[in-house]
């Protein structure tokens, strides 16, 4: 063991090694630590081989886990030593302990260039390095013209190019606005030709990027990308430097192959027909061998080209070829290759026709199901999860349901949510669908969450064939001994409800029943006990003839919790003991439950959620878009849960509801009732809010307002859910009065991410909220990110989306408790209607200690989301124009108090809401013409004209003529860029002032005024 | 971007080398690292080289007393990595010659200067062991 040449480095780590347990190392880390900073003190005694030596130790100390704040100036500093072992030293440790946010970055950049921009070619590769790993906006800003001159500079080393490739990657994915690669699709193809492997594996890397962001521009790579395939394949003219046990580089090899899968097809039959070529020799011509790292690298390359060939959508003969490989690798021994058979497998899935083969493989993932490796069963999970339908449902879920009893803890979970996914999707009657939900909660009632109970008596409730089958059941279950809580839960509930239509069976009478449940009472939780309490209730309204003992026996149970500390159970004791001496009023607040409004199952939702934590993407996605609305009961929404419950719900009345941590569906029913109190005919006389609390669980995952649809729909065409919460969204945006401070300026925040699609929308002390966000025509798809900033976990989490009229927004499942220094993420779907620029809400907030905090935050799903950049020439634009020809397709405005701005500004502005300025259309450089398309469902895809016309003399005023195919986008439109103009908009939550169809106020302007005069102009 | 993080640990769960392509605080680190150890160590010989944690995929191997841990994102390939890992002790074995748990920790600079040179970004830069170690080998001349 050579020394490392650095004497006091070498003692300490061997001082660290020595060390018995964490305190004495924490001692001696301490001790070190406070040598260093005295050494940093005293600069001037150090020289910059000690300054290395501290920078080493430093890093060193770090690793260990310890902070090293102090030293961060120092090891950047060393970046400007003359000399390049200090150099390299500054430029490594440096990307090691700083982020790309560092202010001291900021010190460096001037020395960082010159070592990019000057001869020394090992300073350039430091330094590209360094700009590769951290490098942030400002590095993009001032270095990306540099980095692109040497990755193509043909006097540059390949050592340096290479470099140059990544670090351009870096400063490309980081700040695609700012580094420019229009025109690159030429180069990268220059690139491509490259011979040097080290520059062509870190093309391909940086190529993979550019591809995914815009392979339209890129085309002309795709067949260059196949020669070099080809060349790998053949080892035509490769070094053995970079032959792996015989393999020309399985990297490079794999890294093609994945660029060719951001393309969405390969249309030239010619450069199809080459590449298929290559990949069935890849497909057959890989065998197993002895070595063992041999073995890895052949079956890398021959993983990446199955999935290239699904990905190709191969003609059939190849996709069954492929099928029989994975078949044979998910049955081999080796656990590697068993896995990612499994794992490709699910990939397969994807791929249409072959799912009757893969349905073959059957009994072989069964088996992996039950294998040592959790990953491996993991990946079994998936995959029979994927692979699930109608045809083999029992069979799985079967296999699932007795899994279930031996599984391991960590698997529980999801296979019990799995388990009851598939059961609800694809049973084949429904009555099998209560076994298995039943069973599982016999078998693992701790892991079955509420939805899952939920699930099924909504089902059940849905059902009038499936009730009695329940009652059954759930009186089965009943018998057994030491039965779950959530067994106990669902099985009150149901008898509460139906018990009556056993009556006349042995064991099931009102009295019996009333015994066996009661029995269980001593040993539930007061979560069970008011709904126990109800069930009691409804069964002594269906005891007809009425049972003298037993209403006494039930009076009393009431009595005695009418004084139970709890208030929710205290409540519905006095509620039903008061109700229930008033005989026929009873039955009328006791009638069966509506049915339920049909939704998608959270349960699902839930299942996507899950996903979103393990690394990879699987098949629950895909079916969730295969199978959206796959339900399984069809119930007539309207006259079931439409105007009937209204007056029932009016009855309900939720007059002393004031526990104020409630769970997320209480309050979203208290909301719903509280706007109901004006149909209530009743007087406030204390009654049961036994519907609303038994529905308030269920209610979670249905948009809030739903119970209070039918006052609404009183708005013309609108639809009355989402305008129920625009009156909820206008008004308490902005104004909270939390004890909690935001930090950062929420409303600035907004407009930023109105402007880009990531960032964070809020943050305070204990959560960070961000938001990213992909939009394509009239969908957007966001993914919110909840991070838990605390030791502590975030409890009561709830997020409620209050969408304006014109978006439909789909919010998965919130996770009502974050763990300590936890994200969760919760993908959001978005689907723009109509134009509108009335703006969403969401409505957020969670418990921290003691503290609730609730805010309600604007999402930046905005009009500006929804248009596509288009470029237009003249010949496109003037028929256009012409044939939009007044109102109310084409509208005029004068706009006064104008941010002052000058036209380069304004069009940087357009440019940044998609609005794309066309250059050279408006003959009057004081005037500025700019285009953009517009996506809804009932527009589809608009196009959208605008030109404005400004007044050197006052920039504080312009005129903007607008024009669109639908009478509402151009109105809106015209408010929108408007907002956009005169001031940073701070309240575009205001509803809409007027209905869009109205004339805007400053009536259009006659003929003669010059924008009349462009129009005639461009005649 | 493919490789998010590459630490060597050996079987107590001492942290030898830590390397991140991502920013994490030094608190998420210790926290992903000690989670990493728990679920990795406890596996054995028979069960395959992947292991799934939060939103990473966690690749490793196991040679004599250390472990090499590279975490991936989805973009990745796993036995391309778990071969790379394969490079990266070849690489080593060929400047130190057969490669032992003190040499990377007494030696943590070079195996920077190593990683440097084969991942950047995230990315595969170079898998020629000639190349990877030239610069190392020039400035051993130098000194």
């Amino acid at each position: 063991m050579a020394s490392s040449g650095m004497r006091g480095l070498s003692v300490f780590i061997s001082d660290i090694r020595n060390c018995q347990n964490k305190e004495q190392e924490r001692v001696r880390v301490d001790k070190e630590l406070g040598n260093i900073r005295t050494r940093f003190k005293n600069e001037k005694g150090l020289t910059p081989y000690e300054k290395k030596k501290y920078v080493w130790k430093m890093l060193y100390i770090y690793m260990l886990g310890y902070d090293v704040d102090f030293g961060h100036m120092e090891a950047v500093s060393l970046i400007s030593a003359p000399k390049y072992p200090e150099k390299q030293v500054g430029y490594i440790v440096t990307s090691s302990l700083l982020n790309e946010n560092h202010d001291f970055l900021r010190l460096a950049i001037n020395t960082v260039r010159n070592d990019i921009i000057g001869r020394n070619e090992t300073f350039q590769c430091l330094a590209l390095t360094m700009v590769g790993n951290i490098g942030g906006r400002e590095f993009a800003e001032s270095l990306a013209p540099d980095v692109q001159k040497l990755l193509l500079s043909s006097s540059c080393r390949p050592l340096v190019r290479k470099k140059a490739a990544l670090c351009l990657l870096r400063l490309f994915r980081k700040n695609p606005d700012v580094v420019n690669v229009d025109g690159w699709s030429d180069r990268m193809a220059q690139l491509l030709d490259e011979r040097d492997l080290g520059v062509l594996t870190s093309s391909m890397s940086l190529l993979v990027a550019l591809v995914a962001n815009n392979h339209d521009a890129y085309w002309s790579c795709l067949p260059k990308c196949v020669k070099v395939l080809e060349r790998l394949a053949r080892n035509q003219d490769i070094p053995q430097e970079y032959t792996y046990y015989g393999i020309p580089s399985p990297w490079l090899q794999v890294k093609t192959m994945r660029v060719l899968q951001y393309f969405p097809t390969i249309e030239d039959p010619t450069t199809r027909r080459a590449l298929f070529e290559v990949l069935q020799r890849i497909l057959m011509g890989t065998d197993v061998v002895k070595n063992v790292n041999k073995n890895n690298a052949s079956h890398a390359v021959l993983f990446e080209a199955l999935a290239l060939v699904m990905h190709l959508d191969a003609e059939k003969e190849m996709m069954s070829q492929c099928v029989a490989l994975l078949g044979k690798f998910i049955a081999v021994r080796e656990p590697n290759i068993r896995y990612l058979g499994l794992e490709n497998m699910t990939r397969m899935l994807m791929v249409t026709d072959v799912q009757d083969i893969i349905k073959r493989h059957q009994a072989q993932i069964i088996t992996s199901l039950k294998d040592p490796d959790i990953s491996i069963r993991r990946r079994a999970l998936d995959l029979l999860y994927g692979m699930c339908d109608v045809s083999n449902a029992k069979d799985i879920v079967e296999e699932l349901l007795q899994y279930l009893s031996s599984a391991d803890f960590a698997m529980r979970e999801e296979l019990a949510l799995k388990a009851a996914i598939l059961a609800e999707k694809f049973a084949p009657d429904l009555s099998w669908y209560v076994d298995v939900i039943l069973q599982l909660i016999d078998k693992a009632g701790d892991f079955v969450s509420d939805d899952i109970w939920f699930r099924v008596v909504q089902f059940v409730t849905n059902n009038e064939d499936l009730q009695p089958y329940a009652a059954v059941k759930a009186r089965e279950y009943l018998d057994k001994p030491a039965i779950h809580e959530t067994m106990v839960k669902v099985s009150a509930y149901i008898l509460g409800e139906y018990s009556h239509l056993l009556a006349r069976r042995p064991g099931c009478s009102p009295k019996e029943i009333f015994s066996i449940i009661h029995e269980k009472l001593p040993t539930v939780s007061t979560s069970t006990i008011p709904i126990l309490l109800s069930t009691y209730a409804k069964i002594l309204m269906h005891t007809q003839p009425s049972d003298p003992e037993l209403q006494n026996q039930i009076w009393a149970i009431f009595r005695k919790y009418e004084s139970c500390i709890d208030a929710e159970i205290q409540q519905r004791a006095v509620e039903y003991f008061a109700l229930s001496r008033k005989g026929e009023a009873l039955m009328d607040i006791m009638a069966e439950m509506p049915k339920f409004p049909e939704r998608q199952s959270a349960l699902i939702k839930k299942a996507e959620d899950t996903e979103a934590d393990t690394a990879e993407q699987s098949a629950a996605k895909l079916r969730a878009l295969q199978q959206t609305s796959n339900a399984l009961v069809v119930t007539d929404q309207r006259p079931t849960n439409g105007t009937p419950p209204v007056s029932q719900l009016g009855l309900v009345k939720v007059p002393s509801m004031s526990n104020v941590d409630h769970s997320a569906g209480d309050q979203a029913v208290t909301q719903a009732n509280g706007i109901l109190t004006v149909v209530d005919p009743q007087p406030p006389e204390p009654s049961a809010d036994i519907l609303g609390d038994l529905l308030s669980p269920l209610a979670i995952e249905g948009p809030p307002g739903a119970a209070s649809q039918p006052n609404y729909n009183l708005a013309p065409g609108a639809e009355g859910v989402s305008n129920a919460e625009d009156a909820l969204a206008i008004a308490p945006v902005g104004e909270q009065t939390n004890t909690v401070q935001p930090i950062g300026d929420i409303a600035e925040r907004f407009n930023a991410l109105c402007l880009k699609d990531s960032g964070v929308l809020y943050e305070d002390p204990y959560v960070q909220i961000g938001i990213k966000a992909e939009w394509r025509a009239h969908h957007g798809r966001l993914v919110l990110f909840l991070g838990n900033k605390n030791t502590a976990p975030l409890a009561s989490v709830q997020a409620l989306i209050l969408p304006p009229s014109h978006l439909k927004m789909e919010l998965s499942l919130v996770p009502e408790t974050i763990p300590p220094r936890a994200q969760v993420q919760c993908p959001l779907e978005v689907l723009n209607v109509r134009p509108s620029r009335d703006v969403a809400v969401i409505d957020f907030s969670y418990k921290f200690g003691t503290h609730m905090v609730n805010v309600k935050l604007r999402l930046p799903a905005v009009l500006s989301k929804f248009f596509q950049a288009i470029t237009i020439s003249a010949e496109e634009f003037f028929p256009q124009w012409r044939s939009l020809s007044g109102p109310p397709l084409k509208l005029q405005e004068v706009v006064r108090g104008v941010r002052p701005m000058s036209l380069v500004e304004m069009a940087n502005l357009f440019n940044s809401f998609r609005l794309i300025v066309c250059l050279g259309l408006d003959p009057n450089a004081n005037n500025l013409v700019a285009s953009t398309t517009f996506y809804s469902e009932s527009t589809s895809a608009m196009l959208c004209l605008i030109r404005i016309e400004t007044d050197p003399a006052d920039r504080t005023q312009l005129r903007m003529t607008v024009a669109s195919g639908d009478p509402t986008l151009t109105y809106e439109f015209k408010e929108f860029v408007k907002e956009q103009l005169v001031s940073i908009p701070t309240i575009s939550g205001v509803p809409s002032p007027a209905p869009p169809q109205t004339q805007p106020t400053i009536a259009p302007t006659s003929l003669s005024d010059p924008g009349a005069l462009l129009a005639g102009l461009l005649h | 971007m493919g490789i998010r993080f590459i630490l060597m640990v050996n079987k107590q769960g001492q942290t030898r080398l830590a390397q991140y392509y991502e920013y994490l605080t030094l608190e998420e680190r210790r926290a992903l690292e000690g989670e990493i150890v728990r679920k990795c160590l406890a596996r054995n010989e028979q069960q395959c080289s992947f292991v799934e944690h939060r939103n990473y995929k966690i690749v490793y191997r196991r040679y004599a007393s250390l472990f090499f841990l590279v975490g991936v994102d989805n973009e990745e390939n796993e036995l391309a990595i778990l071969e790379f890992i394969h490079l990266l002790v070849e690489t080593m074995d060929r400047h130190f010659g057969n490669v032992c748990e003190l040499d990377i920790m007494f030696h943590l600079e070079k195996a920077h200067f190593m990683l440097e040179e084969m991942v950047m970004n995230g990315c595969i830069i170079e898998t020629s062991k000639a190349n990877i170690l030239a610069p190392i080998q020039l400035m051993d001349k130098a000194s």
